[in-house]
């Protein structure tokens, strides 16, 4: 097993809630890790609309998704949290101490006396695309990312999309692959453009087909994919393909979360009202992902939650230890954690 | 209020009556017309309210913009008359308008 980090908090998700948690952790002294499944910081702030503007954020009329998120990022980073992105927490066991053990999928582990999750709608997945079937064909011939490039070497490749990855992947995997199709639906790209002058480039050159199109049907067996069949403008044609990376962007998905016994309804993690805490006691549940009587999916409700819940989370790791409740306005104690005092 | 047939996968029509100025999404969602998830709430964001707009109401829907149509890669089955109905603003002129909902949502 891999080196054991050993914190206070672990936080399952790196959204504006599990970030503010951060600063609510912070002030009581508490030492914070995050794990999400996207590389940067801001959940669905982030991934879904950076740019939109949010006009329920107290004291913002307006703000956009992104810079909340920079504004967050700025508020915590008087408590040092540390961070590992493009990581899903696959289990979630008790120790017989009482510690929680933490496990990503790369194999890492953590250790802490409190589990916080606020993981949102769940994890980013990468979305499959409603092709009858492709389930068959997972992990074999078609895959969702590029893990190793060796898996498409000699292969005959097809990659569907129109966004960076799509492109990004037609471009490296090509020089490797015995031939390569991109199927996008239209002649436009989302890609940078810089990236869809490389592609036409290599069509040009005789190096790849690009296809404009929709994937309908694969045919193969047993898991292996001998072609794709693609529904143009001018009727289907017939590709020959034996590995497909289609790239439909990120879907929502509860994920692992579901077994770690948290007596779920609907889905989200039951918690009460006082704590924040699930039905496993050192294990508190905030934001989207939980639900309580009257529960409002809102970032400034997960705020709030993250307040009360820090509180008890104290408890769990400094028993007995008297909390004093301090405003930051006047505390010096506080301001001194928070790099502020005179 | 304008009225709006939602035609659902199984060729059941639903009728509904949309407030000016919403959103043919929202009017789907705020009756449970079934097919129309909606995931990330109007933001143009996902491809989880997609529609096809009946032909005779093309003209009137509009063409989607850049950032839609870069939403709509991600649906199933995208056709000429494909739309997000979280991007059509409902509005007098298209009392009536008819839309059809795909058999999957991506």
């Amino acid at each position: 097993m891999a080196d054991i980090l050993k914190t206070d908090v672990v936080i399952v998700g790196a959204g504006p809630v599990g970030l503010f948690a951060v600063f609510e952790l912070g002030l009581l002294d508490l030492k914070c890790h995050l794990i999400d499944i996207l590389d940067r910081p801001g959940g669905q702030c982030a991934e879904l609309y950076p740019e939109k503007p949010i006009y329920d954020i107290p004291a913002w009329p307006v703000i956009s998704g992104q810079d909340l998120v920079v504004k967050l990022m700025e508020q915590i980073a008087p408590f040092s949290p540390t961070f590992a992105y493009n990581r899903m927490v696959t289990s979630l066991e008790k120790l017989a101490d009482g510690t929680f053990r933490v496990t990503t999928d790369e194999n890492e582990v953590v250790e802490a006396k409190v589990v916080v999750i606020a993981a949102g709608g769940g994890s980013f997945q990468p979305k499959r695309p409603p092709i009858a079937g492709i389930e068959a064909y997972e992990g074999h011939s078609v895959f969702y990312s590029v893990r190793r490039m060796e898996e498409f070497r000699d292969r005959d490749v097809v990659i569907v999309g129109g966004g960076d990855s799509a492109l990004d992947w037609t471009i490296n995997l090509q020089p490797i692959v015995r031939s390569m199709t991109l199927v996008h639906r239209r002649p436009d790209f989302r890609a940078a453009p810089d990236s869809v002058k490389k592609m036409f480039d290599l069509v040009e050159d005789g190096k790849m087909r690009f296809v404009v199109g929709q994937v309908s049907g694969l045919a193969g067996d047993n898991g292996a994919l001998s072609a794709v069949t693609v529904k143009g403008d001018k009727g289907e044609e017939t590709v020959k393909a034996d590995r497909l990376l289609p790239f439909f962007g990120l879907t929502m998905k509860l994920g692992p979360i579901a077994e770690w016994g948290l007596n779920l309804h609907e889905n989200l993690i039951p918690v009460d009202t006082e704590k924040f805490e699930s039905s496993t006691p050192g294990i508190f549940a905030i934001g989207d992902i939980n639900w309580y009587p009257g529960k409002l999916k809102l970032i400034l409700s997960g705020f709030h939650e993250g307040a009360l819940m820090a509180q008890a989370a104290k408890r769990v790791v400094a028993p007995g230890e008297r909390i004093v409740f301090q405003y930051t306005t006047s505390s010096t104690n506080l301001q001194k954690k928070l790099g502020v005092a005179g | 209020m304008t009225k709006i047939t939602f035609i659902a996968s199984s060729g059941a029509r639903i009728d509904v009556d949309a407030v000016d100025g919403s959103t043919v999404m929202e009017a789907a969602i705020k009756n449970a017309v079934p097919g129309i998830t909606a995931e990330c709430g109007g933001a143009c964001a996902c491809a989880t309210c997609h529609v096809y707009v009946d032909e005779a109401w093309t003209a009137k829907t509009g063409k989607p913009a850049a950032t839609e149509e870069d939403m709509l890669d991600f649906a199933f089955d995208v056709r000429p008359n494909s739309r997000l109905s979280c991007q059509i603003k409902v509005k007098p002129d298209l009392d009536g308008l008819v839309v059809a909902i795909p058999e999957r949502q991506a």
